[in-house]
């Protein structure tokens, strides 16, 4: 048991250890100070942080109702939920890209002979164009990142005793107060635990991106994307930099969000 | 005045039915019963956490049977008292005035009385995370207390006390009783507890051949 568990940290600490020493602190502030990687760095932590301040704000109220409620089609929610867990990436970015491009689902059933697209439409009506853009990369790390919050905020509140939001509703409250005032309260370290494994999540992500949003330079490049585009012009010195910033990045953010966890706690 | 008529109520295997029972109006009465049997899911219905299959809860005249837990001004006290971790002991007094919107001053004036009343006036700036058995019960109760309910249910709040908080909070119960003119509701299985403090008692017991619980009220 103990020697399968070192073999297993053996081998994260290894691949941390062949990273560091592939690349030098020369090279690797080299490759920072391009101003395409520096763009990447500043749209990752912008997209993460947006992709995950959403996955919190929708997985709250989801993970609540999923622990609390039951009603008929609850298992098909809750199945629909982890669609996105196990779906490839790659076919999660296209059905994104079909979604947006494609004349929109049941619109011919509804409206014979409309081809209304979700795209053309926010692009032309509302002024707001997703494809390609930033708002793609948002959208597909939140499609990942959120279904991984609603699980953490399910399991958070399975594990509130109800019986507080029961007395509350005694006092005077409906259940929509009971929520807000009693276990939204308790809730907190779900949702710092939720926000922290949907940012990760999102910092991770790359197919989709790919796939919906491309990797346009100075447009829709996050760290993921610079990685593979580097790989692809055979600068692997700037790919292990990048790599080893993105890994810098997620100790950074587990530490910040540790310390706020254990300052709130005390 | 609390009054069952002909309630059925159905929790999981266990079958209530045709309960009927009038507690006036101030009085202090006492449900006594061996442990599951369904003394708590009594308590339950009349707060509006539970529904029942049939029959009416009538409660000062009004039947509520269909109102909201909310709506029903009823003040309940669970056995593990259910208390907010997030909160102080203050905003717990203050939680359902607040709920009614009731002015600052009143609330303070309020959460003041209730505090001196229940002797936890030192432990208001508290979390409940860091009170004792007997001061848990306690701010429990000033918060089911808070916002003058006519009826008050208290599902065995003795259980967890030791001897001497017990007596003491008996002495309480009765004086708060007193004091308030609250009806109450208390469920126990506790016969000194019952004779110190009960008015009156409904006493439910199984019947050995049909399995039906059966009401008799003294």
């Amino acid at each position: 048991m103990g020697g399968l568990s070192a073999s297993f940290l053996l081998l994260i600490v290894l691949l941390l250890a062949a990273d560091l020493m592939f690349t030098s602190a020369g090279e690797f502030r080299a490759a920072l100070v391009k101003p395409e990687i520096q763009y990447a760095f500043r749209l990752t932590l912008l997209s993460c942080t947006i992709a995950a301040i959403l996955s919190v704000w929708v997985a709250t109220p989801l993970g609540y109702l999923l622990s609390r409620y039951r009603f008929p089609g609850r298992s098909l929610v809750d199945t629909i939920v982890d669609i996105p867990i196990v779906l490839p990436p790659l076919v999660l970015g296209l059905s994104l890209l079909i979604l947006f491009h494609q004349p929109f689902p049941f619109s011919n059933w509804l409206f014979p002979g409309s081809d209304w697209k979700l795209d053309s439409w926010l692009r032309d009506e509302v002024g707001f164009t997703v494809t390609y853009r930033w708002p793609a990369v948002v959208l597909a790390q939140f499609a990942v990142a959120c279904a991984f919050a609603v699980r953490t905020m399910r399991v958070t509140f399975d594990q509130i005793d109800p019986r507080a939001e029961d007395v509350a509703r005694t006092l005077g409250c409906t259940r929509a107060q009971a929520f807000l005032r009693v276990a939204l309260p308790q809730s907190w370290r779900g949702m710092i635990t939720a926000g922290t494994i949907a940012w990760a999540r999102a910092l991770g992500e790359f197919g989709p991106i790919l796939v919906f949003a491309g990797a346009t330079r100075f447009r829709t490049e996050v760290l993921s994307t610079t990685v593979f585009l580097e790989l692809s012009v055979g600068q692997l010195d700037a790919a292990v930099a990048v790599s080893l910033l993105m890994v810098a990045m997620a100790i950074v953010v587990l530490l910040i969000l540790r310390l706020l966890g254990a300052g709130l706690s005390a | 005045m609390i009054e069952l008529k002909d309630v059925t109520i159905r929790a999981g295997d266990c079958l209530l039915s045709d309960l009927t029972f009038t507690v006036d109006s101030g009085r202090y009465a006492v449900v006594m019963g061996k442990t599951g049997i369904g003394k708590t899911t009594i308590l339950e219905s009349i707060c509006g956490l539970r529904r029942i299959q049939s029959g009416h809860i009538v409660i000062d005249g009004v039947d509520v049977t269909k109102w909201s837990p909310a709506d029903r001004e009823v003040g309940y006290v669970p056995q593990d008292l259910a208390l907010f971790p997030t909160l102080t002991v203050r905003e717990h007094l203050a939680f359902a005035m607040k709920l009614r919107r009731r002015a600052a001053k009143e609330i303070k004036e309020r959460v003041d009385d209730l505090a001196e009343l229940l002797e936890i006036t030192n432990l208001l700036e508290r979390s409940v995370r860091k009170l004792s058995g007997g001061e848990s019960q306690r701010v429990a109760l000033g918060r089911a207390l808070s916002f003058r309910p006519s009826v008050l249910l208290l599902d065995e709040p003795m259980s967890a006390l030791d001897a001497a908080t017990r007596e003491t909070t008996q002495t309480m119960l009765r004086h708060l009783n007193e004091k308030t003119g609250v009806t109450v509701l208390h469920v126990t299985h506790n016969q000194s507890e019952a004779d110190a403090l009960g008015d009156c008692c409904v006493r439910l017991t199984k019947d050995a051949e049909t399995g039906r619980v059966i009401m008799a009220q003294s």
